[in-house]
Formats: structure tokens, C-alpha cells, sequence
């Protein structure tokens, strides 16, 4: 009580200054001067006492800013709102694999003789080092034609061989017939440069590297190299370069790879399949979903790799214009439908009055459910959706405004004021829209502030369902709908809780100006 | 009075009846992509009737093979006998489905109002009696925020807070994984348990509005002249505010709570949906995105009805509370 008393003095001398002040100007002016009196214009009462309401100030700070926000914020940020974002991610990936070969090779170039049984019976004769074997009806004599190489015949002739370095095309493959292999084997254990087979001159150099003519065709090698993924022909010094590290032991090496750059690769060594694995990183580019707030995204990116400040702002567009479009719809309808109730009055108000019962009594939330669930099976492009979600919000919200609106109307209808039109012979338009009207329209603005943050809640509402807008689009519902997703809850705050936030604040906002505005309206509320 | 309440059920059972016609057309409006689909699902099954014998059933089942009116006054008829015939999406009766969710709803929305009531009325008062000092100011703006949080924000903050952070509930559902091996006690206590989150989501979203009409309403009684005169007879100032001011404020609150009471049973769409609870809600809501339309014409229908009720009982227990209000 004290408190209030001493507002009051407070105000009482703050006015008395006031009036000092007027007084001291007014010596200047004679005493029928209108300049005397210090006159406020209604608007101006009602500025003057809304602006003396701390809260609402605080809510009108904070819609200003929402609105600077929203429709400035997308113009200054250098994103788009559905600019997607790439990062590299730097990937270990399989390149080639070695294995050194310690088991004899066979090849056969008489096949019915050299039999399985004759391959088994070789190495017995190899390991014994018997200089001729006998396996099934045939005798085979056994020559040792270089290190870790052995041939067989019959007689004279030359009927398979066992080695353990491999000759292999660009792939990794055996795919070259025995005259080859076997004068391919020859030249390597004889350290020729050169050999033919089949009519053709190969080429031998020190690496193992066979061409035909200046074309690498096959490697000869007691490594067998594949590269991990088809198609990719592994260069001559890559080759060279994995022997040598797996010679040396060593980790790491460098080779020029098969679009000839010059790449590091590492080696890792699977003592189970005695494979060695060279590895090289490679870049992949993929969409940057879900990064952490920084200096390029100051809150991150979404879920589709989008800047989310940038779609906050685009949002809060969306979200501010449905609220105030839905709410003119609303107030449109609702004050032509309330004004010719509460004038006509008799049967029109009872029937305008019926349908806004049956407008109270259908459920509104369900209802927009069951229709944004229809545009979802129609396929509604997502600008036209925008477009229907104002439609229907706007045209459910009409009958509280008119219930609103007749109630003031019937109010004003019976007095002087009106009475005095009615007697100047004024027009029923004129008196309605000129002289009625106006004194509704305090109480409709804040019924439409408030109502705001109302229908600001239900589109997030729908859009946080996925019945409302719809990508591309943003709106605050849509983007806090990821958090239905129970890891994005979990582990990316800064995906929905900057846009709940502002939601809240918004909303809020919109509220305490509301209320602030009846206060300031109406000062018989206020004390 | 009896003449009042009369010719207000009356006027209600036409405003019902206007509505379920709207609700009836706009569910004839739906593309019927929904019966051919589950047509075409059923005659895919093994042993299954054809696809036309599915699409000639399910029309048959909803009266969609039939006109406008006449499939209106087909399904109005039923429902008099209260046949709402078989959900689509659920596969059981609808009033069976309904009768399986609508508890656990009632029981919700009931625990919620008990404590939105023991809360905010006597914040409402405190806050009017305290009218322009910090406290009025902070629970007037506590009470605008709590009227201002998006409710899937709020339950999302609850759930990251309460679930992930602290561990102390599920994230969804209504009972725990080792609900089968509870004792009796053990089960209600777990279900307790789920429902807390859910509850401290309904009285927060809702304590505000009740907070502020409660606030407005003392704030107008404490203006009278019956009070000015109390206080100059002497009264203490408890007495003038909890004998004469309390009273009379509760006559517009009563009016507004009685007129809630059946909004119990509508269910919490989005809270049950968030916290995936079995209730009338979360039903419904599948019901209504799967475009399952006798479940969804039922609750529909349902819902309207409980907002007839509402504004009948308050509008009732306005004249009963108050004898200054005359009926006519």
C-alpha cells in the first residue's frame, strides 16, 4: 500500500514540475491563448502511457528486435536459406594390397599330364632336391632353372613349372599363358632386359615392370599386387616403392599414384591373412550436416548441411508474416461479420451468432491436423501449403473477433454518440465505418496482439508436426522438428533450442505488448 | 432454470448437430487414397478377397458408396446406437480403441488441473493483493511465459534436462522396460513415474491463463464498494481478502473450472504425442495423420460435444453460483 501511495506522490510532483514549467512558458503568452493549455491528443495519452509501462517497453524492445532480426538479419547474412554446405572429410582408404608369395606357383602347359598329383609329387621332389621324380606312369625330370624356380619334363619336353614369382597383368592377375610366364621367369632369373614369347619382344626391367613395347602390360614379382578397387592401374615405381617398404619394414612411403601425383601412403601389415595394406587418404566431399556453432556458422548447420542462423532468420520471416496475415484474415472477417451483428442486431445477429457457435464448437487443432495431412497425400507444393495454412487459420480465427467486435458494438451502439449520427442523418455505412469502427479498434488491436503469439504457436505447432510449412521453406516449428530425431535431442542443442528460444521470446513479446496496449487503451484497468 | 437449461441443450444438440454434418463433409472431401491403398494392401494377402471386393467392403464400412446426406444420416443413425464402427488404422472397434486410451488421458489431464488449481489461484490472489510490487510483476511475466511456451519446446527442454541429462525417466511410453515384473504397487508407482514429465508439461502450459483471470478477477473485486466498505468497518485485512474478496472472486473461477471439467476427456494431443503415451491423443493423432476416418469422425464429433458440455456447465453454474444473475 505504502508503495502505491508514494508512486503516487512521486507522479503528483513530477506533474506539479510539469505545471510549473507550463506556467513559466505561459507568462509569454496572453491569458486566452490556447498555447496555455497543455493538450494531449488521445493516441498520445495512450503512447505516453504505454511507454510508462516498463514490462511492455521490454516487449516491444524485443519485437523490434525480432522483426530487425527476421527481415533485415536474411538480407545482411551472406548465406541463402537453403544454401547447403560441403565439408572435406579426409578418409583413410584402401589402395593396393601386396602379399608375398611363399607357396610354389604351378603352371601347366600340358595340363593332362601335369596333373594335381604331379604338382604334389614336384614339391616333395623340390624340398628333397632329387633331380627326377616319378608320379603316376610318367617319369619327370626335375631342373632347377633359377632361384625358387623349377621345371618338369618328360623327355625333352617341358610339360609345367613351379615358381614363386609371379607374373601378373596391370590388375593383379594371371592371366598370361605359360611361354610367357615361363621365358618372363627365365629372363628374370638370367637378368635379361629382354624376352620373347608368342612372337612378341618384351621388355624386363629392374623392378619386375613387363612391357610391350613402351606399355607396361604385367609385373613379375614374387609379390602379388592388386589394387583395392578395379580399374586403377597401379604405376611401375608405386610397385617398386611397396616392395621396397615391405623389404625395409617401414611405415610410410611415397610413390607417384595412378594419376601420376606424388601421394604418401601408409602400410599396415594383417599378420592374419599376411597381407600388407597400403592406405592413402583420400578427400571425400559431403554434405556439413550438424557442425558446431563457428566463425563460419555462428550457430551450425542442420540436418541438411544449411547455415541455422540463416534459416532462424528466414524462419522468423515466415513465422511473423503467417501470424500477421492469419490475424488480418481473422480481424477482417471477424470485424465485417461482428459489426453487422451488433448493429442489425434481431435475426442477422442471431444467425451470424449460430454460425460462430458452430465455428467455437469444431476442434480446430485436430481439424488443420486432418488437413495438413490431406495436402501431404496431394503432394501441395510448399508455397501454395503456406499459402492454405494462412487460408484456414485465418478463416478458423474469425468468430472469437467477432464475437469481440459485437459485443463492443452493442456496447457503443446505444450511446449519444450514436444516437447524435443517427440524427445528422449520417449513412448506416458511414456511421458504422466512420464513427463505430474506430472506437472498436482499441480493444481489436490487442485482441489481434495477442492473438498473434497464438497463431505464431500453432503454425510452429503444425510445422513442429510436419503438417505446416514445409522445406524448403523455414519456420521456427520446422526447424525445432528435428528434435524428434532422440540424437539430435541429445547431442545438438544449438539445432533447436536457439529457435525455441525465439519462439518463446517472440511469442512473449507479443503478449506483454498486448497487455501493455489494453492497459494504455483502457485506463480505467489500470487503477 | 429448468426452462434455461432446456432450451440450451436444445440449442446445442442443433449447433452438434451442424457440426458433425461439417466434420462428415470435410471427411468425404479427403482423396479416398487411403481406402484404395489399405484395398490394395488387403487383396495383396495371401488367400485375400480381389481388390474391388476390398474397396466395395471398406466404402460399404464408412457408407462412402452412398451421397452425402444419405451416408450422413447412415452414420448419424449409427452413432445414435453408438456404432462407430471399426477403426481403420487400429483394426478393433472404435469404441473399444477409445475406451483402451481414454483413462490414462483422464487420469492425466485430472492430476494436471488439481495442481494448476492449487497453484495458481493462490499465486492469482497473492499476485493481485500485491499489485504493482516485484512479486505481481514477476508472476505476472512468469505466468505470460508459461502461457507462451510452445509446448513441444518445453517438453523437448524437459526431456534433454530430465532424460538424457539426469536419467531420471524414459524418454517415451508409459511403462518401463521391466514393467512385467513389478509387483502391483511396483506398476502404478512406474506409471507414476512416466507420467510426471507429461503432467509438469500440462500444469505449466496451462497454470498461466488461470494465474492471470484469477489475478484480473480479484484485482475487479478488491475495487468494489463492498470491499472499500469492509475495510472501513474495520476488517483486517485477511478477513476482508479471504472472507469477502476470495469468495466472491471464485464465482467467475468456478464457472471457468466447471467449464474445463470436460475438456479432461479431449485428451493432451501434443504431449502425449511427444511422450508417446497411449492416451486419447496420441491415438487419435495416428488416427487422424493415417486418415483413418470413422476413429477420426468419432473423436472429432466427441470433442465438439465436450465443448457443448463446457460452455453448458459453466454457463449453468455461473447462474447457480451467483444468485444475482437472473436467467432469462
Amino acid at each position: 500500500m505504502s508503495r502505491i501511495e508514494k508512486d503516487e506522490n512521486v507522479e503528483e510532483l513530477e506533474n506539479l514540475m510539469e505545471n510549473q514549467d507550463i506556467r513559466e512558458r505561459n507568462e509569454e503568452y496572453s491569458i486566452g491563448d490556447d498555447r496555455r493549455v497543455k493538450s494531449l491528443s488521445p493516441g498520445a495519452l495512450v503512447r505516453r502511457r504505454f511507454f510508462r509501462n516498463k514490462v511492455a517497453v521490454i516487449g516491444l524492445v524485443i519485437l523490434i528486435a525480432m522483426f530487425v532480426f527476421s527481415f533485415i538479419g536474411g538480407i545482411v547474412s551472406p548465406y541463402s536459406q537453403d544454401q547447403l554446405f560441403y565439408r572435406d572429410e579426409k578418409v583413410s582408404k584402401d589402395y593396393a594390397s601386396a602379399k608375398k608369395n611363399d607357396e610354389y606357383q604351378f603352371l601347366a602347359k600340358d595340363s593332362e599330364v601335369f596333373t594335381s598329383g604331379v604338382k604334389a609329387d614336384m614339391i616333395v621332389a623340390i624340398l628333397d632336391e632329387q633331380p627326377q621324380f616319378t608320379s603316376g606312369k610318367d617319369t619327370f625330370t626335375l631342373t632347377k632353372e633359377g632361384n625358387n624356380f623349377y621345371s618338369a619334363k618328360v623327355g625333352d619336353k617341358v610339360c609345367g613349372c613351379a615358381y614363386k614369382s609371379i607374373l601378373t597383368d596391370t590388375e593383379g592377375k594371371t592371366t598370361f599363358d605359360f611361354d610367357t610366364t615361363f621365358a618372363a621367369l627365365k629372363a628374370l632369373t638370367n637378368g635379361e632386359k629382354a624376352f620373347s614369347a608368342g612372337g612378341k619382344d618384351y621388355t624386363i626391367d629392374e623392378s619386375g615392370a613387363v612391357s610391350l613395347g613402351d606399355k607396361v602390360v604385367g609385373n613379375i614379382s614374387s609379390f602379388i599386387i592388386k589394387p583395392a578397387n578395379n580399374g586403377v592401374e597401379l604405376s611401375k615405381e608405386f610397385r617398386a616403392a611397396l616392395v621396397k617398404a615391405v623389404k625395409d619394414d617401414s611405415e610410410k612411403f611415397e610413390a607417384l599414384n595412378h594419376k601420376g601425383k606424388n601421394t604418401k601412403f601408409t602400410l599396415s601389415f594383417n599378420a592374419d591373412k599376411e597381407v600388407y595394406t597400403a592406405k592413402t587418404e583420400t578427400v571425400t566431399r559431403k554434405y556439413d550436416t550438424y557442425s558446431y556453432p563457428s566463425a563460419k556458422h555462428w550457430l551450425g548447420t542442420d540436418v541438411n548441411g544449411m547455415d541455422l542462423l540463416t534459416r532462424l532468420m528466414y524462419g522468423g520471416r515466415v513465422s511473423l508474416l503467417i501470424g500477421f496475415i492469419v490475424e488480418f484474415i481473422a480481424a477482417a472477417i471477424g470485424v465485417t461479420m461482428g459489426g453487422i451483428s451488433g448493429y442489425f442486431g434481431g435475426k442477422v445477429d442471431n444467425f451470424i451468432m449460430r454460425i460462430v457457435d458452430v465455428f467455437y464448437c469444431i476442434p480446430t487443432m485436430p481439424l488443420i491436423i486432418i488437413l495438413g495431412s490431406i495436402m501431404d497425400k496431394m503432394h501441395v507444393s510448399p508455397m501454395m501449403r503456406m499459402v492454405y495454412l494462412m487460408l484456414i487459420l485465418g478463416f478458423l480465427g474469425w468468430p472469437s473477433m467477432a464475437r469481440l467486435v459485437r459485443g463492443q458494438v452493442l456496447l457503443f451502439r446505444e450511446q449519444e454518440f450514436m444516437v447524435a449520427t443517427e440524427a445528422t442523418g449520417l449513412s448506416v455505412r458511414r456511421r458504422i465505418f466512420k464513427h463505430l469502427v474506430p472506437n472498436v479498434i482499441p480493444q481489436l488491436i490487442v485482441s489481434m496482439t495477442m492473438g498473434l503469439g497464438g497463431t505464431i504457436i500453432t503454425e510452429a505447432t503444425l510445422s513442429f508436426l510436419g503438417l505446416g510449412v514445409k522445406f524448403p521453406f523455414a519456420s521456427w516449428g520446422n526447424i525445432i522438428n528435428d528434435v524428434g530425431n532422440t540424437f539430435v535431442l541429445t547431442n545438438y542443442w544449438f539445432v533447436w533450442i536457439p529457435a525455441g528460444v525465439l519462439l518463446l521470446l517472440t511469442v512473449v513479446a507479443f503478449n506483454l505488448v498486448g497487455d501493455g496496449l489494453r492497459d494504455a487503451f483502457d485506463p480505467r484497468m489500470k487503477r | 432454470m429448468r426452462k434455461y437449461i432446456i432450451k440450451r441443450i436444445l440449442i446445442s444438440i442443433a449447433i452438434l448437430f451442424v457440426v458433425s454434418f461439417l466434420i462428415y463433409l470435410l471427411m468425404r472431401c479427403l482423396p479416398t487414397s487411403y481406402v484404395e491403398n489399405l484395398a490394395r494392401q488387403k487383396s495383396m494377402q495371401p488367400n485375400s478377397k480381389s481388390y474391388e471386393e476390398w474397396m466395395q467392403q471398406l466404402s460399404a464400412a464408412y457408407g462412402m458408396d452412398k451421397g452425402i446426406f444419405s451416408g450422413f444420416f447412415t452414420w448419424l443413425g449409427n452413432a445414435l446406437h453408438f456404432n462407430f464402427g471399426d477403426s481403420w488404422h487400429y483394426t478393433v472397434p472404435v469404441t473399444q480403441k477409445f475406451a483402451d486410451t481414454i483413462w490414462v488421458s483422464v487420469y492425466m489431464g485430472a492430476v494436471s488441473m488439481f495442481f494448476e488449481i492449487i497453484i495458481a489461484i493462490p499465486l492469482g490472489i497473492y499476485a493481485a493483493t500485491h499489485q504493482y510490487q516485484k512479486s505481481d510483476y514477476i508472476i505476472s511475466v512468469v505466468a505470460i511465459a508459461g502461457m507462451s511456451l510452445p509446448t513441444f519446446f518445453f517438453a523437448s527442454l524437459l526431456k534433454l534436462v530430465f532424460c538424457v541429462k539426469l536419467g531420471w525417466f524414459d524418454l517415451f511410453g508409459l511403462t518401463g522396460r521391466n514393467y512385467e515384473q513389478l509387483s502391483s504397487m511396483g506398476q502404478i508407482m512406474d506409471k507414476a513415474q512416466h507420467l510426471f514429465l507429461p503432467i509438469v508439461v500440462l500444469v505449466v502450459i496451462s497454470i498461466g491463463s488461470l494465474m492471470r483471470y484469477t489475478r484480473t478477477n480479484m484485482l475487479e473485486v478488491l475495487g468494489q464498494d463492498y470491499i472499500r466498505t469492509a475495510r472501513a468497518k474495520g476488517l483486517s485485512e485477511k478477513k476482508v481478502i479471504y472472507h469477502h474478496a476470495f469468495r466472491n472472486t471464485l464465482i467467475p473461477l468456478v464457472t471457468i473450472i466447471g467449464g474445463s471439467l470436460p475438456g479432461l476427456f479431449s485428451g493432451a494431443l501434443i504431449t502425449e504425442t511427444l511422450f508417446g503415451i497411449n492416451g486419447i491423443g496420441y491415438t487419435s493423432y495416428n488416427a487422424m495423420v493415417n486418415g483413418d476416418i470413422p476413429f477420426s469422425m468419432f473423436y472429432l464429433v466427441f470433442i465438439a460435444i465436450l465443448t457443448l458440455a463446457g460452455n453448458l456447465i459453466s454457463d449453468i453454474l455461473y447462474a447457480v453460483v451467483d444468485p444475482r444473475v437472473r436467467v432469462s
